[in-house]
């Protein structure tokens, strides 16, 4: 069964690379062969998990050994509204017993637990190599503890070793299609009613972009998964439009809701001035399609001119200092090109970028607008892009968590631009954010003591060469 | 003293314990040129990473073999092969450190037999220690699959020696000591002319600092040379219960005679540990050491107001456990909640009524319960506090939301000077004030106990 689903993710008619493919290569999937002793990057469970933990007033079980959920659990930075129960670390902690006996029992016994405990609207229970292998049946305990029990209890089947992290995030899709969205009926409904798809809110990044959304008239009904509640998932079919945010992550998702509830859907990014304007644009048009007032476009132009003026105005401080500066930018998926217009808008040079987890679509972006100025990297070896950086191609690099001490080390700044980042960078106001922070980083008085040599060894050395 | 209990229950709350798998990697960190290597799915690698980096603020050599859905029903050693020449031809590392997982573990593969197939193939690895272990997911915890990793280096690195070196000392050190604190270690034997010889050592690698060029192995640490040379030692000193068996098998192999030193936290155990640097050198302290254990004892003597009789909840690793919380009753403190991540035999000889096995949910409830006015443990104990309003004093791994958590040092007379001086300031910082209603009389009939307690 679990294959059959991840075949039909694979199969995504809604993603272009997928379409070009042939009959042959569409079945073969879209995971890149892991190479071992040469791999990075987390599972098809940690992607699952990843999409699906925000949903904040959710206990979420992680059934299988300690490692899955004790070695990472609370290490994310989404936000939340309405409560912090999501954060609880919940895990079977299987022991050696429950592998020779099974895990069946004790994960009714935990889901019972944890409905008595912390009374959740719902339960998630996240399948792990080691049940799985022992042919623990997750969702057939989750179909009798949600009979049983009286709340829903919802299987997400994606288990480390069927793949990568973008598997697991669309698994962990698939299970809000099966189970959740459309179990509940919003109290109204409204024709400005949209859903973000794909969007975490990390470090609080929707609360940047959701000012101007209240400003439009603009309901985010369904929320996958940043901010969300329980209801705000089961929702999602009512919505009128989706945006779907992060580049292909959730497409699956953006499509059957289109296929089954006619929700219709956009891809789009709230990352730089230009993308965070098309988003607004986009979504009204959309919006007025589906049967929402007219005006609503001029309203979110009118928006749109007045943000962006004041966004460039708060930016012109910034520009003088950063013109002509020299960025490597090392991260994966949509935000590639979508951060590259950003920092052009700025007048800053990229000149590198990776595509690794970026589709064709998003490489050719990356590609014009980057121009001659820089290259297209698929994976940059670490020891290289400490060369560029040390050798100074480079003033700064933009990363995530893992690359910063290359940077580090070299002696050269570092932002993060990772989904463990601390700081928002959405909309208007994140667009302001990651320029004073790059500037910050960039300007920071330690950088010249931390390069100089230590003087007194050249008190010691023998007679100083002078040029 | 202790009883230990096992709460019946089948959910783990806010997880106290990490993985055997993830501890073996760890102690595999203390070797110098080394790459550690999870014999797993990419993500037990993925999370172990994180957790490393978020803690020691380091680039974290570790790799995987990327088990996937055939590798893993049909055997897992093309894997492990490949992983051990990809990491080679790249790295061109002096030590690879191979752990299982609970995947590789739950198919049960050959790993010694594996390791013996893949060094007859490729003769090209001669050069490369390939160290294993087995270290399940499903056993156990972090501290025991540290002690594994050292045992397993004994086993597999060290050379028996009749000859011996005079003056080398063999220093195992366990899961619970911070680079700072090896540090600390290494200058006491030295500051007695000795020279020791640390396993691992996580103050050449993991102590932060910035190196000359990059390097994608660990760019310090115990060297296979210094390894293979530990049995010609005088001595081994084992810090730590979990380091008992590397020790015994040490003896075993090599025929150097061990002690193991429960802790090294607190006046009497550091005591302890300079009666055997002085036998062993046959000098006498000298006079900084001499310093130092004075300024403890004035640490005591300025620090005891604060502790004396304060209620404190604990949880953590067993050796950490015992050392922080024999030190603590040292200092007059109550132990009123201490929960462990796993058995070990130390937990009976910790200072309180109970030791619970139990998550960071037994450490919340027991606090309550107790009126806990402090809470000591890792980072992860973060929630606990703020739902209770308590204190949280860090200590141990992960230590991911403060700085410096490789320099923190608590062993040695300054270690526990600074442990004195760190905790005390904070329940400085906590102390009750006093509030014009704080001495009620009884009210009316409500003479009951509790009004009279106040």
């Amino acid at each position: 069964m679990l294959k059959r689903k991840v075949e039909d993710v694979f199969n995504e008619p809604g993603c272009s690379t997928n379409q070009g493919k042939s009959e042959k290569a569409r079945k073969a999937g879209c995971s890149k062969p892991l190479t071992p002793g040469a791999a990075a990057g987390g599972c098809a469970f940690d992607g699952a998990k990843i999409a699906l933990q925000p949903i904040a007033d959710c206990i979420h079980i992680v059934h299988g050994p300690i490692a899955c959920e004790g070695n990472g659990w609370d290490n994310r930075h989404a936000k939340s509204t309405h409560s912090q129960v999501f954060r609880t670390g919940v895990t079977t902690d299987m022991s050696d017993l429950d592998v020779v006996y099974g895990g069946e029992k004790k994960l009714y016994k935990a889901i019972k637990e944890a409905i008595v405990r912390f009374d959740p609207p719902a339960v998630f229970v996240y399948q792990t190599c080691v049940p799985a292998m022992i042919g623990d049946d997750i969702v057939k305990v989750c179909e009798v503890a949600t009979e049983k029990l009286g709340k829903p209890v919802i299987p997400v089947n994606a288990p480390g070793f069927v793949g990568s992290k973008n598997l697991g995030n669309k698994l962990g899709g698939e299970a809000l299609l099966e189970y959740v969205i459309g179990s509940e009926e919003p109290e109204i409904s409204t024709p400005y009613d949209i859903n973000i798809l794909g969007d975490y809110n990390i470090a609080g990044e929707l609360w940047q972009v959701e000012p101007l959304l209240k400003k439009l008239g603009i309901r985010v009904l369904g929320r996958i998964t940043g901010d969300a509640r329980y209801h705000d998932v089961t929702v999602a079919h009512r919505a009128k439009v989706s945006m779907m945010v992060c580049s292909q992550a959730l497409i699956n998702v953006a499509r059957k809701l289109q296929e089954r509830y006619g929700v219709a859907y956009f891809e789009g990014s709230f990352y730089g001035i230009t993308d965070t304007s098309n988003a607004l644009r986009t979504m009204s048009k959309m919006l007025v399609e589906q049967g929402a007032p007219a005006d609503l476009i001029d309203r979110a132009e009118a928006l749109i001119a007045s943000e962006e003026a004041r966004c460039h105005a708060r930016l012109a401080v910034y520009k003088q200092r950063l013109e002509g500066k020299k960025i490597l930018l090392y991260t994966g998926g949509h935000k590639s090109w979508s951060v590259i217009s950003a920092l052009q808008d700025i007048g800053v040079k990229v000149i590198g970028s990776s595509v690794r987890k970026s589709t064709t679509e998003d490489k050719e972006r990356a590609k014009e607008l980057m121009g001659d100025d820089g290259m297209l990297y698929d994976a940059i070896p670490p020891k290289e892009m400490y060369r560029m950086l040390k050798d100074r191609e480079a003033d700064m690099m933009l990363s995530g968590g893992r690359t910063q001490f290359i940077a580090l080390k070299a002696k050269m700044p570092w932002l993060d631009m990772n989904q463990e980042r601390h700081h928002a960078y959405a909309g208007y106001e994140g667009m302001v954010a990651l320029v004073s922070e790059i500037d910050k980083a960039l300007f920071n008085p330690i950088w010249n003591q931390v390069r100089e040599a230590a003087p007194w060894d050249a008190i010691c050395a023998p007679a100083k060469v002078e040029n | 003293m202790a009883e230990v209990i096992h709460p019946r229950k089948a959910l783990s709350i806010n997880p106290l314990k990490m993985s055997q798998p993830l501890g073996g990697a760890m102690a595999f960190m203390g070797l110098a040129g080394c790459m550690p290597l999870l014999h797993g799915s990419q993500g037990c690698t993925a999370f172990g990473l994180v957790l490393l980096v978020r803690h020691f603020r380091e680039a974290i050599p570790f790799q995987t073999t990327a088990m996937n859905e055939i590798t893993t029903i049909l055997g897992g050693i093309e894997n492990l092969e490949q992983a051990c020449l990809n990491i080679y031809n790249r790295t061109k590392c002096k030590v690879i450190g191979v752990c299982t997982t609970g995947l590789t573990e739950t198919r049960g593969e050959d790993l010694k037999g594996d390791v013996k197939l893949i060094r007859q193939r490729h003769p090209e690895l001669a050069d490369v220690e390939i160290v294993y272990v087995t270290t399940p997911d499903f056993a156990a915890a972090l501290e025991q699959g540290w002690g594994k990793a050292v045992t397993a280096m004994v086993e597999q690195i060290v050379q028996p020696s009749l000859a011996k070196t005079d003056g080398q000392v063999n220093i195992l050190a366990g899961s619970h000591l911070t680079p700072g604190d090896i540090e600390e270690i290494r200058d006491m034997v030295e500051a007695f002319g000795l020279t020791p010889i640390i396993l691992p050592d996580l103050s050449g690698s993991l102590d932060g600092h910035v190196p000359d060029a990059y390097m994608g192995t660990t760019y310090g640490g115990t060297t296979v040379e210094d390894i293979r040379s530990m049995g010609r030692s005088e001595i081994t000193i084992a810090i730590g219960q979990q380091m008992r068996y590397a020790a015994a098998q040490l003896q075993e192999k090599a025929g150097v005679p061990f002690q193991v030193l429960d802790r090294l936290t607190g006046l009497g155990a550091v005591d302890e540990f300079v009666r055997i640097l002085q036998r062993v050198s046959g000098k006498a302290a000298p006079q900084k050491i001499r310093r130092q254990r004075s300024q403890l004892q004035d640490a005591m003597l300025d620090g005891h107001f604060y502790f004396g009789n304060t209620p404190v909840a604990l949880a953590a690793e067993p050796d950490l456990l015992f050392a922080m919380t024999s030190w603590l009753a040292e200092m007059g403190a109550n132990v009123v909640t201490a929960v462990s991540s796993m058995e070990s035999p130390i937990l009976e000889t910790i200072p309180a009524a109970q030791v619970i096995i139990g998550d960071m949910d037994d450490l919340e409830r027991g606090a309550a319960q107790a009126q806990a006015k402090l809470l000591i443990t890792h980072s992860h104990g973060r929630m606990a506090a703020e739902h209770l309003g308590v204190p949280l004093f860090r200590v141990g791994f992960p230590m991911f939301d403060r700085l410096g958590a490789a320099h923190r040092r608590t062993v040695g007379y300054r270690g526990t000077r600074d442990l004195i001086f760190d905790v005390g300031n904070l329940l400085i910082e906590h102390a009750h004030e006093a509030q014009p209603d704080d001495w009620q009389l009884p009210e009316g009939d409500d003479h009951d106990a509790t009004a009279a307690a106040h």
